[in-house]
């Protein structure tokens, strides 16, 4: 491996490493139930990835996580669009969805308990109506940046409307919808560990209040490594995304 | 020298009585930028439109355009109204603006393709017209070069060969070459003139350069804010260089007056 790589690879680990020595010399000095060893973690973690019944727990919550993103982006578009193309619509609509941004996700998980009964839907219209509101704003703030020179330019060769799309709006917005996905993952993976915490019987958040039941801290932070790992890979898959379609912006050589 | 007045069969572009007012924000007084033009230009002709800034060449050029509608008056391009029938310009008119508008998400050669994709030409075919152009205009080797890779003299070739690509028979420019350097300029608009006259291309060209409005135009519209014509001369081949004289005397007289 080359010298540069190497040191990259160095420079992204060391804040993880540091935080690990860190856990790892309180481990020494305080009882296992507030600060247990990470080789115990490390076994745990082990144990929820090869074991069925703990690994469907892990598929449930990215499933759930996964849903809740695509119901509120194809919502969030949709209306954004509606809101783009209607001044009467932004109007009426924009403060709806500050309102929405304003209650806390924990109130959604308490209405949805009492409106719904399935714990599916109940999951799924928490991490939706959580998430929208983001999702809304950042896509209509895309639309509303789109470079006007640019559109009349695509615009005087009287383009359809799908031609339109394809050509102009969607690759204008494309870098700012895989930002809103960074942002909304990390929020969505939150929001719905606390709506299973206290709406469901299965997944990380279900198995993290086992283990507080329990007072078990090595479980509690095996469960929660599985939800960073997932954020961590689904962050990764976005970077790459983000490289590879958005390889034609230029850089320059001074940071900001 | 007075332009002579054109044939209805004849002509490519009409604006007859066209005045256009912008709502003023800040005053609530409407803005006149046009005001009660009357002007054709006939089929084959390179039209520099000259005007100090803010005159409305752009707001002529952007109603012709269909782009913006008309206050009042009429504007017609080969006999339809540009705003109204926008579509059916598909592929009729072709735009060089000011600065080159490339889409940055597009390397040189998939810009100069844009306006065939539009008008739905196959890809194969599509690929050897954007080729043909970019090699016509000198960029040769830089098809795959995304726009901020190329120089600001290279990025305004790409544009011309976008507009030239669709075959149009009306092109519209914009000031394509203010932002250039002066010998990329000049250099660019001897190409620029030889291509729409090779092409037999009606243009309407928007300037403020009386230097450029003589080198490229058959003919010279000078307009007063708010858009009126204030003279309006034609150039030919028995055009001399003391006429051209006279005339730059004339046009610096009427833009100053």
């Amino acid at each position: 491996m080359p010298v540069a790589a190497m040191k990259r690879l160095w420079s992204m680990a060391m804040p993880f490493v540091a935080i690990g020595l860190l856990w790892q010399l309180a481990a020494q000095f305080f009882p296992p139930f507030l600060f247990p060893s990470l080789v115990d973690v490390f076994w745990r973690c082990g144990e929820i990835l090869v074991t069925g019944a703990l690994l469907s727990d892990v598929l449930a919550t990215v499933f759930r996580i996964l849903a809740g993103l695509i119901g509120a982006f194809v919502v969030g578009t949709l209306v954004a669009l509606l809101m783009a193309r209607s001044q009467a619509t932004d109007r009426f609509l924009s403060p709806i969805l500050s309102l929405f941004q304003g209650i806390p996700a924990l109130s959604w998980v308490v209405f949805a308990i009492i409106w719904f009964h399935g714990i599916e839907f109940r999951i799924f219209f928490i991490m939706v109506v959580t998430t929208l509101p983001a999702f809304t704003f950042q896509v209509l703030g895309a639309l509303r940046a789109m470079s006007k020179d640019l559109v009349e330019m695509v615009l005087s060769f009287r383009p359809t409307r799908m031609k339109l799309f394809r050509a102009m709006i969607l690759p204008a917005v494309l870098p700012d919808i895989v930002t809103a996905w960074k942002v909304n993952l990390g929020n969505a993976s939150r929001v719905v560990v606390v709506a299973e915490l206290v709406g469901a019987t299965g997944g990380i958040g279900y198995q993290l209040l086992q283990q507080q039941q329990l007072f078990d801290m090595a479980g509690a932070l095996a469960w929660t490594l599985q939800i960073v790992l997932f954020v961590l890979v689904m962050q990764a898959v976005l970077t790459w995304i983000e490289n590879s379609l958005f390889s034609y912006r230029a850089v320059s050589e001074r940071t900001l | 020298m007075t332009a002579p007045t054109a044939n209805s069969s004849d002509v490519a572009i009409h604006l007859g009585g066209v005045s256009k007012l912008f709502g003023n924000a800040s005053s609530g007084e409407p803005f006149r930028a046009v005001d009660n033009l009357d002007l054709d230009v006939r089929t084959g002709e390179m039209v520099a439109l000259l005007g100090k800034t803010g005159c409305g060449k752009s707001t002529i050029f952007n109603m012709v355009a269909g782009l913006l509608a008309p206050t009042s008056g009429t504007v017609r391009v080969g006999g339809r109204d540009p705003f109204a029938d926008f579509n059916a310009f598909r592929g009729k008119i072709a735009i060089v603006f000011q600065n080159d508008r490339l889409l940055p998400w597009r390397s040189a050669i998939d810009n100069v393709e844009l306006g065939l994709e539009m008008l739905g030409v196959p890809a194969e075919e599509r690929r050897k017209t954007a080729q043909h152009w970019l090699s016509t205009l000198g960029l040769e080797g830089h098809e795959n070069d995304f726009p901020h890779a190329l120089s600001g003299g290279m990025r305004q070739r790409v544009s011309i060969a976008r507009a030239f690509a669709t075959n149009a028979g009306i092109l519209l420019c914009d000031e394509p070459f203010s932002a250039l350097d002066e010998m990329t300029a000049n250099r660019l608009r001897a190409e620029f003139l030889r291509l729409v006259k090779e092409n037999g291309k009606t243009a309407v060209f928007i300037t403020h350069s009386i230097n450029e409005a003589l080198q490229i135009g058959d003919r010279i519209v000078v307009l007063k804010r708010p858009a009126r014509i204030a003279y309006d001369v034609r150039l030919d081949a028995s055009t001399t260089a003391a006429d051209k004289e006279a005339i730059r005397k004339r046009i610096e007289d009427v833009l100053s007056a």
